[in-house]
């Protein structure tokens, strides 16, 4: 088994009216046996900016703890929140340093940056950015939520529209996947809120 | 005075809390040749006097003022070879930032760094301070500005200022003519008033920002 299905794991965003969703299973295996249904996935860096990680739990923890770091010196340094594009080729760099050993995680990372634009982008685990404009995906129910996401999806979706779409998504590709699942953790940010809401799928 | 007995070592304080490398440093500063810079409302500008030792100097060779980065500009007053090895460093510096935020580096944050470097030069062993003050003249997100960086590593925002020779009757004269909304073309004007105050002039070095992040190297 690939060190990347040891946990299992399955985070999207998608992209909609001047606003971002970010979504995440909540299950943490080890291998195939259940050993969390609440596990979070999807951190804050900034009220703007939102990281989710997926692949090995422990480097998603550490890599967070890592970018938060980064993210509150760049704060105190430059009196300022960082810029999605920014952080995105922060979080791009300091995957590179581990070129030969590195963490086993694919983030995803979506803010709403300058005059309110979303921005979403995905990397794999040596940092190669690939920005999007309509959704990214990563994780064990990639595939299935590729195929999902790409039947579901609208561009300039209000939000709660924007809600049902990757919430409908999230859940029926992490049904086809017996390593993620156990219910859904969706983040809705809008220029003047955030949402957080959890969804009740297949608890299997 | 006791301060003499203090004035070698530059890691050791003298008992009047001074450290006298430092004032030396800046004695350096002040015979060198004046520069100055002015903040505009839409713009800064940097200047010096580019006086060379004798016609026969090919007065191309000679930069005293250069770019850190597209829209970040430095001049100094003091020792030549120190300003080459900071600009080296500084510029540097800048690259590393874009080459990690691929954003180009905000001039307080070029600022912080060149000060850092010039202050880690007076608490090193086997060192001696750079014998230069710089003005870093820059035009980012927050608009235009101005500092000032000294050989101990402090650095100043300025409206107006100018180092080296001369460098009371030039601020002098900048108090005067200096207004807040002063236009660009304005700041050009005084500045070449103020360094001519001092000298006959031979040739002067003139380094414009606008907003547009554009530098202009202008000599004549």
């Amino acid at each position: 088994m690939s060190i990347f299905e040891y946990n299992g794991s399955a985070v999207v965003a998608m992209v909609g009216k001047n606003c971002f969703a970010i979504a995440s299973d909540r299950r943490l295996g080890v291998q195939l046996q259940t050993v969390a249904t609440d596990f979070q996935r999807v951190f804050k860096i900034h009220d703007r900016l939102y990281i989710g990680l997926s692949g090995l739990a422990t480097d998603a923890q550490t890599l967070y703890q890592r970018l938060v770091f980064r993210h509150k010196l760049y704060q105190l340094r430059e009196e300022r929140d960082m810029k999605p594009q920014t952080f995105a080729s922060l979080v791009s760099a300091l995957l590179y340093e581990k070129r030969f050993g590195p963490y086993f995680c694919q983030p995803v990372i979506a803010g709403l940056g300058d005059n309110d634009e979303p921005f979403i982008c995905t990397m794999d685990c040596l940092g190669a950015k690939e920005l999007a404009k309509d959704f990214v995906v990563s994780g064990t129910a990639s595939e299935s939520l590729y195929g999902a996401c790409e039947s579901m999806y609208k561009p300039s979706m209000e939000p709660e529209e924007l809600f049902e779409t990757i919430s409908q998504a999230l859940l029926a590709s992490v049904d086809r996947d017996c390593l993620s699942g156990w219910g859904g953790y969706v983040l809705l940010v809008t220029p003047t809120e955030v949402q957080e809401r959890v969804l009740k799928g297949r608890m299997d | 005075m006791g301060d003499s007995q203090y004035s070698f070592s530059l890691t050791t304080f003298s008992p009047s809390g001074k450290l006298v490398q430092i004032e030396h440093a800046l004695t350096a500063v002040g015979s060198g040749q004046t520069s100055l810079g002015i903040k505009a409302a839409n713009g800064v500008v940097i200047a010096t006097e580019k006086k060379l030792p004798s016609i026969l100097v090919d007065e191309t060779s000679v930069q005293k003022i250069q770019t850190l980065t597209p829209n970040i500009g430095v001049v100094y007053s003091g020792m030549g070879p120190d300003f080459r090895v900071l600009v080296r460093k500084s510029r540097k510096q800048a690259q590393q930032y874009y080459r990690l935020y691929k954003e180009t580096i905000p001039v307080t944050q070029l600022v912080r760094e060149t000060a850092a470097v010039m202050q880690e030069f007076t608490q090193s062993g086997g060192v001696r301070p750079f014998g230069v003050s710089l003005l870093i003249a820059g035009y980012d997100d927050n608009g235009p500005q101005l500092y000032q960086v000294d050989p101990s590593g402090s650095y100043f925002s300025w409206k107006a200022s100018a180092m080296g020779k001369n460098v009371s009757n030039a601020k002098t004269f900048l108090e005067k003519r200096y207004t807040e909304d002063m236009e660009l073309d304005d700041a050009i004007h005084t500045t070449i008033l103020t360094l001519k105050e001092g000298y006959l002039v031979f040739l002067i070095c003139c380094f414009c920002l606008i907003p547009l992040f554009q530098s202009n190297l202008i000599e004549f």
